[in-house]
Order: structure tokens, then sequence, then C-alpha cells
């Protein structure tokens, strides 16, 4: 059975960078994922990355601007870890390869961003997310002595010894269909978000909420659920993402009256003010007709200089031409909310810990928090750094002079059985996999949105206990073991169910509006009540068991959030 | 909505059953992709077609396969277009080439693709001493290794790379612009060392025989090949590398030969690229080449008397063009990445960087969102 001190779960940038920093520590690292890491959803980050590097910013400035995002949620004390650690980080980047946009006298260069009081979004024209991607794992090559990568592996569960604690997986290696059983001292998930409990959604395929779903399962907590970033400028349909970077270099929103609407909403930074007020607007003005006949509102670009658009959002040129039609540098494009992110994820202290020992938890799985009630732009690739590596260090720190664990085989028992039950299931036994998973995301894109209330939000847990039932007895085609994809979605599946359930509760507990929760019935923020995380556990029980944890202020007391 | 028809190749190494192609309708709108089709299929047909994807948006490089036998990202690859060049109406997929099959349409890319990226000692190896802060580096070199860091390992430009056809062990397309992208980083201490590896690998740059597959199979504008053309210039020009092939030589002698004769003088060619037809080393390559010679003065490809005489002069505007060219005081590379930009008269567009002070950064006073 392989067995390593650190054992890191996914491979995009929070995996890799927590793998560098735990290799670099010594530790005799794992890191598996279930595509090529490269094929990891950190590369669709378009935008940057954020930083007070320049002498004239400040990393209070960055942790304000990121406390008040956040809506006041946000936990000061890790918020502050970010941004003093974040310009060393850049540099730790730009020496590791990254090759970020220079300004005349050669410095790194930057962009402004949403919800930020200075320019401070560091980028590599618009494909930041795959340049880091793409640089991290020419390290991992490098140091490919002291990690093992195992990639296309598919984790099914977690495990843990007699005391609780986290020793190890179980996974499948999706080339042959094998199952295996890995040790290890400390375990980090990196698995990413859940986004594709939506539809549609800018999340990729891949991005399942598995890592949320396997903590859970053995007890650890998942925080801030129900706060889900809707992004303000998606195309409809597809939900690919137009990068806010575009408004960072000066594209305007207009409805169908030719209105420059976020004058109204956010008269100061209009179109720059925080992700979840800029989306909530546009939703506004399509919900009260102004909107375009196709549920749009309209981006417009072409005030900026057309060498500027090519050199800086070259890719957003390709997308508007290929997947819209449009020439974004002559015409406006047609965007709509759509589902991007999510704030909540497994709890962890500022060392990336969760409550279970041995296991930690960096990235977008994650949930620390530094991001509240709303994401800043540009802050998530940040936090899966910042965190990665904290996570990395401290996960190789607890494994030095500790005992190598064994993980129990009757945890592989169990997964190979489950999976050979889903394999065997009678074609037409039930619904398919793949209808029940568009039922959700679709009723998940209608109760549990932009705007939410009781009613709403009641029908989709009811929903989604109705489709739970149904998928025990969902079937598949694919009887085979070489890339099986089939059922490894029908694992998927299983997973978006208990996030979804977990988003849709912790929803409906929290009665009141903040960041991207907004309540229909409680459209106040409440901080008497509510200034408090929403904490989830399954603790054996059928539905989430609910508690609270409190929010961590340091120096910036609530106030009132406008832009 | 329309229907499609995609015939797509199966092969399942769990059975054993040799390939075979199987047919599929699907009904989408014309703009969606061909692997929107695929995912129809699997959603409503048949759960056990295999492809690999993920991002749908052409960023993750997951879904490289053949469309109507040319490479393509499926996500990027409308059907109306894939219908468009079908010929038959019926959109074939099958995986790409020059990659072992595992599944349906997908293939080992370990055994080949990231084999040969990790031929090329794919990081930075840090020029010293390593700063403090950033590298100071041009703004433009960044930008022009952009191009090769676009690049998101698909493997389309290794699916129909003839070279690669030919010899299996040719370190290939994707491979080589990954080099340039090192060699092309000011902040890469070993630039002479890779360049020398890469030149006397007989499967190295020099093996590439300028067929343009890559590029127009590339769906990220990478264009290897120019980073390839790219590595050889910087090799001979900067670092003296010799060429085994010659190609360096022989490419200078065209540039020679057009500069002198306004067209190409097909007779002066050879000789001058091994240094000019009394230079020692051109004899015997002039005899090796004589079949050739004796097949193009066949074809008539070559005259004799065209051979013999010079009938041609350069004209002016041929010679106006290599005057500005040599008086140009450095090489330039011609970086591909920004295109279609025109010369509009628009005011230089101010950047923003750590050094300008106002945090408003590069958004022109007008329209700065922090008014
Ligand atoms: C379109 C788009 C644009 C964005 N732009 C920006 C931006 O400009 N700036 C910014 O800061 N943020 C941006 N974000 C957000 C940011 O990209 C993500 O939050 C971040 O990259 C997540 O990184 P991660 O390392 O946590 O997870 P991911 O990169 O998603 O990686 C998850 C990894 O886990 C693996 N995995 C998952 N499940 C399993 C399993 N069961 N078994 C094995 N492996 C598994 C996957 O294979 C993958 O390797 C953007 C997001 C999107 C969708
Ligand atoms: S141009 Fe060269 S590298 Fe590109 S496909 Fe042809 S032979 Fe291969
Ligand atoms: S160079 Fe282009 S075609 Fe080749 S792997 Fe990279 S992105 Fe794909
Ligand atoms: S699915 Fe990512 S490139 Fe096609």
């Amino acid at each position: 059975m392989p067995a390593h001190d650190v054992l890191i779960i996914g491979a995009g940038l929070a995996g890799q960078r927590a793998a560098l920093a735990a290799a670099g520590a010594g530790a005799t690292v794992a890191i598996m994922s279930k595509v090529h890491p490269v094929r990891s959803h950190s590369n669709a980050a378009a935008g940057g990355i954020n930083a007070a590097l320049n002498p004239e910013d400040s990393w209070e400035s960055h942790a304000f601007d990121t406390v008040k995002g956040s809506d006041y949620l946000g936990d000061q004390d890790a918020i502050e870890v970010m941004c003093r650690e974040a310009p060393d980080e850049i540099l730790w980047l730009e020496h590791a390869g990254v090759t970020f946009h220079r300004n005349d006298e050669g410095l790194l260069g930057t962009r402004a961003f949403g919800g930020a009081s200075a320019a401070r979004t560091y980028y590599v024209a618009d494909i930041t997310g795959q340049a880091l991607l793409h640089v991290l794992y020419e390290q991992m090559m490098k140091h490919h002595r002291q990690i093992d990568s195992y990639e296309e592996w598919f984790v099914t569960a977690l495990v843990q010894d007699d005391s609780g604690a986290c020793c190890g997986c179980v996974c499948r290696n999706i080339r042959d269909g094998s199952m295996q059983l890995f040790s290890a001292k400390s375990v980090i998930l990196a698995t990413g978000g859940s986004g594709q409990c939506f539809k549609p959604t800018t999340n990729a395929l891949i991005c399942t909420g598995d890592g949320m779903a396997h903590a859970y399962r053995i007890g650890a907590p998942l925080m801030d659920m129900e706060m889900i970033q809707y992004h303000p400028t998606t195309l409809s349909g597809t939900g690919i993402l137009i990068t806010e970077g575009a408004r960072g270099e000066g594209a305007h929103l207009y409805n169908a009256l030719g209105e420059r609407f976020m004058e109204k909403y956010a008269p100061n930074k209009m179109e720059l003010a925080s992700r979840d007020v800029v989306s909530r607007a546009e939703q506004t003005e399509i919900n009260e007709g102004r909107g375009f006949p196709d549920g749009t509102v309209a981006l417009d670009i072409t005030k900026v200089p057309r060498k500027r658009t090519l050199e800086a959002l070259r890719e957003i040129v390709n997308i508007g031409r290929d997947f819209a039609g449009v020439d974004i540098t002559r015409e406006p494009i047609h965007i709509l909310p759509g589902q991007h992110y999510i704030m909540g994820g497994v709890k962890t202290d500022v060392w990336g810990a969760t409550p279970v020992p041995g296991l930690y938890a960096a990235g977008e799985v994650a949930c620390v928090s530094v991001h509240g009630g709303n994401r800043l732009g540009a802050n998530s690739l940040l936090d899966t750094l910042i965190f990665g590596r904290r996570a990395g260090e401290h996960a190789a720190e607890r494994a030095r002079g500790m005992r190598m664990p064994k993980a129990s085989e009757a945890s592989l028992q169990d997964e190979r059985r489950a999976i050979n039950a889903i394999v065997r299931r009678e074609r037409g036994s039930g619904r398919r996999v793949s209808e029940i998973k568009l039922e959700l995301g679709t009723m998940m894109n209608q109760n549990c949105a932009v705007y939410r209330d009781h009613e709403g939000l009641m029908e989709a847990h009811e929903i989604i206990r109705r489709l739970k039932e149904e998928a025990k007895t969902a079937y598949i085609d694919d009887r085979g073991t070489v890339f099986n994809q089939d059922v490894l979605g029908a694992l998927e599946l299983g997973y978006m169910l208990d996030v979804a359930e977990c988003n849709v509760v912790a929803a409906l507990v929290r009665r009141e509006s903040r960041g991207a929760q907004y309540r229909l019935d409680f459209p106040e923020r409440n901080d008497a009540d509510w200034l408090k995380h929403v904490v989830l556990t399954a603790d054996g029980a059928d539905v989430p068991k609910i508690s609270a944890s409190p929010v961590a202020i340091t120096q910036w007391q609530p106030g009132v959030r406008s832009y | 909505m329309p229907e499609y028809v995609l015939r797509i190749r199966r092969y399942s190494p769990d059975t054993g059953a040799a390939a075979r192609w199987q047919d599929f309708t699907v009904d989408l709108e014309p703009h969606q992709s061909v692997l929107d089709g695929l995912l129809q299929i699997r959603d409503r047909q048949d759960g056990s077609v295999g492809i690999r994807s993920s991002c749908q948006a052409a960023i993750c490089g997951s879904c490289g396969v053949r469309i109507n036998g040319r490479p393509h990202l499926a996500c990027h690859t409308h059907l109306e277009s894939a219908l468009g060049t079908s010929g038959d109406g019926i959109i074939t997929v099958e995986p790409m080439g020059n990659m072992p099959v595992l599944k349906d349409l997908i293939v080992d890319m370990d055994a080949v693709h990231w084999k040969k990226i990790k031929r090329v000692t794919p990081w930075l190896v840090n020029s010293e001493p390593v700063p403090e802060r950033e590298y100071v580096v041009p703004a433009q070199s960044m930008l022009d290794i952009t191009q090769s860091m676009a690049c998101i390992q698909c493997g389309c430009c290794v699916s129909d790379c003839l070279s690669m056809e030919v010899d299996p062990l040719f370190i290939g397309p994707a491979a080589l612009a990954k080099a340039y992208r090192f060699v092309g980083d000011p902040r890469d201490g070993e630039h002479p060392a890779r360049l020398k590896d890469l030149a006397q690998d007989p499967h190295g740059m020099y093996d590439c025989t300028h067929c343009f597959n890559c590029i127009e199979a590339c769906p990220k504008g990478v264009a290897p090949m120019n980073q390839i053309m790219r590595l050889r210039r910087i090799a001979s020009a900067d670092y003296g590398i010799e060429d085994d092939n010659n190609g360096y030589r022989h490419e200078h002698a065209f540039v020679r030969n057009i500069e002198r004769n306004g067209l190409l003088h097909e007779a002066d060619l050879l000789p001058d690229s091994y240094g000019g037809k009394f230079h020692p080393r051109a004899v015997p390559a002039l005899v090796g080449s004589l079949p050739a010679i004796v097949k193009a003065l066949m074809r008539r490809k070559v005259t004799l008397g065209k051979a013999l005489g010079h009938p041609h002069k350069a004209p002016d505007d041929v010679k106006r063009i290599f005057k500005v060219v040599h008086q140009r005081p450095e090489r330039r590379e011609l970086n591909l990445y920004v295109t279609g930009t025109e010369d509009e008269d628009e005011p230089t567009y101010a950047r923003g960087g750590p050094t300008d002070g106002s945090s408003a950064g590069h958004t022109p006073a007008e329209r700065s969102p922090n008014a």
C-alpha cells in the first residue's frame, strides 16, 4: 500500500502549491487528481491575483476591502494573514517563472478589479490562472523526485483510524478501474468548488464538490455553505465567463433602454462594485423588464482601445467570437449573472487544519473564511496559493516524527462494493444519473440563486431529498473498467446532492440578507442575530446538523457597505 | 432544433474487439459544439462513450480529437462548421493521431505528449543572481512568451505532426514551443545549454519539416512551428550553434539569393547553402544532390538556361525591403500573439503599475471607477 507523509487530493493551484510546500519542508508527498493537473479548473481564472505589493498600497487596505467585500462575515484574522503574505507569494510566483504583465519600466504591472480601492491585481494577459497552473506544474515536474503525482486517479472516500484521525483515502485508478488504498500521516483536500450543482455555471464539469462531501461524510464541519457567488458577466446558456478584467479595463453595463444602470445601484464604484451588488443590480433590471428579450443586459467594452483589448483581454475576444459570435471590440455582448464560486466549504483554521485531526483543506473546497459573504475578484487565486502553501507546510510539520498509520482495508472493500453495486444496476431500474443531475442544477439555479425566499428554499430541500432517494437506484450504461467515466459521474452526483443540501439548509437557516445571500423575506442585514457563521455537520444524522461559529473581528467593526 | 449525425470511432479495451464506427443523432443548436453533441449522447443515449472534457471553453485542453480527420478541440468546434467540413453530412469524430488510443476518443497523452514535454527541462532555471523583488524585464518579452504560455497542452499539434509520424522520437511541436517559452524568457539562465541540447538531439529542433500542420491545428494560436523557427534563429544567430542539417545556412542562402536576384535562382541555392560554389563543403553536397537537380531539370522546375545564366536582377522594391531590414539595429521577432491590431489613432493607453503611484492604475481618469 502506498504511504506518504502528506497526501494531497486535488492538483489545482491549492493542491500543487501545497505539494511544493510540503516537499520543500522535507516531507514525502503524493498528489492525486481525477484529471491531469493542468486540466484542473484553476486554469479558467482569467482576471488575475490580488496583492498589495505596490509600495503605495498597503496590506491593510487590501484587508479592509476584503472584509468589506465579505459583508463583514470574513474572519479578519485569516484575512490579515492572506493579505500580509500576498506580496511575497507574488514574488515567489514570479521567481518560479510566471510571466506576469510588466509596465513600461519592466516592473510588475497591475489592473483594477471590483471592490478594490487600488489597482492591485497582477495578471498574465487574461490567462492568469492558466499561466499560474502551468508554471506550478513546471515546478512539480522539476521536483518529481520528491512528489509522486497520481494523475487521473479518483478519490472515493477518506479513511479514518480508530481515534477518528484521517489517515488516508480510497481511490480508483481511472485508467484501469483498479481500487487502491493510500496511507498518509496528513491529508490535504484541495478538490475545488461545487459549481456543477447549478446549471448553468461558469465552473467546469469536474467541479462537483467531491472534497466537501468526503469531509462532510467523515464528520468535518462545512461552513458558510449558503454563500454562493453569482458572477455578473456570464454568457447565457453556456455560462461561460467574461472576466471582471473587462470591467477593470473600463467596460460598462447597459440595460435594454441604453441606461448605464449601475449609476442607480453603486454611484461611486459603478461597474466595479462588489460582485453580489452588480449581480443583484442586473437581476433587478432583468426582473423588472429592462433587460433584453433573451433575459440579459449588455456589457460594452468598445470604448476601451482595441489594441489594449486585444492585448489584455484576448481570451475574451476569442470567447466572444467563438461562443457568442460577437466581436467585442466592436459591439456590446449580452450577459447575465451566473453561478460562479462557493465561498463556503470545509471549515479550517489559518493553517488549513480542519477539526478532524490529520485532515486539512485549502482552496475553493475550504472555508477559512477569508471570503465571508462575498469573494472579491482575484482574491480566490490568492486564497488557494496562500492557504495551499500554509496547509502544505503545516501538514509536513505534523507528519514529522509521527509513525506511519495504516489505513484499514475494510474501507477499501466498502468502496469496491459500492462501486460494483452501481455498475451492476439494471438499465431502466430507475432514472438516468444525467437526468437527476440536470434536474438538480436547473432547480438550484431557480431556488437558490441571486434572490431567495423561505418557500423556494423549502421546495428546494424537498426536491433534493427526493433526488437523493432516486440516486440510490439511478443507473448507468458503462460496465467497463478502463475510463469508466459513467460510474464516476454517479459518484459525483452523490457528492453534489450532499453539497446542494447543505447549500439549501444553510440558506434557509440564515434569516437575513448579507453578501451573496439575499432573502426576499429578510431583505436587511441583521448583525445582532446573524454576524456569525452557519456550520453544518453530518453527525450520523440524515439531514445536516446546524450550529454557529463566531466571526473573528480584529480591527474592522461591521459598517455600512456601500459602493 | 436541427439534427446532426456524429460518427464516433469506438474502441473498448475491455471487450478486446477491434475499433468500429458508431453513428449517433443529436439535436442541438448550430452554434453548439461537437463536445455538446458528445455529452448529449452520453447523457441520453450511451453513457459509455469515452472522451475527456472539463471546461467546455477551450481552456483545459482535455478534449482534443479529430473531427472530420483534422485535430480540434471538440468544445471549440461548432456543429455547423463541423458539418461544413464533413463532406457527406456526417461528422466523424475519432481520437487524435500519433498517440496510442486507450478507449474511444481518449488517447495516452503521458506516453507521448508529456514524455516529450519532460524532455525539454520544462521549468525555469533562474538566472543568477535572483533578485530580491521581481526580475526587471522588458514588458515586450513577457508578452512575447505569453504566446507559448498560451499552450493548453491539448496535443492537437502532436496529433498531426508530419515529422513525428515519420520519426516518433521527434521532440515535436508542443514540447519545442515549451522550450521557446524558456529560451525567450530573459529570466532563464540556461539559454545556450538548452539550445545546444535541442540542436544536438537528432530528433531535436532541426527535425521539423515546416509542414505547418501544427500551426493549423493549434486552437490557441501558439503557432509551434514559428517558435521552432525562432529557436533555430536564436541558436545560430546569437550562439553560433551549427545545424547538422544545414538548415540555417540554407535559410540564409534563400535570403541572399532573393536579395541578389529578386526571384529565387535555384542554381545558386545549393552551393550557397554550403558556403558558395567553391567552398570545399559544397562539392560533396552538390554531388549528393545531383539526382534532385536532374529531377528538377526534367520537371522543368529549373531550365538549363536559367540555371546557368542570371536572368533576374532584384527589382528596387525588393532592394528597398532588404535595406530597411538591414538598417534595423536588432533582429525583430514577429510576435503573433497580439493579432488583428490596426493602426488606430488612439491616445497611448497609460498602464498602471507599482511605480505610477495613482491608485486608479491604468483606467483613464474619465472612467475611473474609484473617482
Ligand atoms: C471561469 C472562472 C474564472 C475565474 N477567475 C478568477 C480570477 O480571475 N481570479 C481569482 O482569484 N479567481 C478566479 N476564479 C476562481 C478560482 O479559479 C478558483 O476558485 C480556484 O482556481 C480554485 O482552485 P482550487 O485549487 O481550489 O481547485 P481546482 O483548480 O478546481 O482544482 C481541483 C482539483 O481537485 C481535483 N479533484 C476534485 N475531485 C477529486 C476527486 N474526487 N478525486 C481526485 N481529485 C479530485 C481535480 O482534479 C483538480 O485537480 C475563477 C473561477 C472560474 C470558474
Ligand atoms: S511544422 Fe514541424 S513541428 Fe509543426 S507539425 Fe510540421 S513537422 Fe511537426
Ligand atoms: S501548441 Fe497548441 S495544439 Fe499544441 S498542445 Fe499547445 S495548445 Fe495544443
Ligand atoms: S473541454 Fe476543456 S478544452 Fe475542451
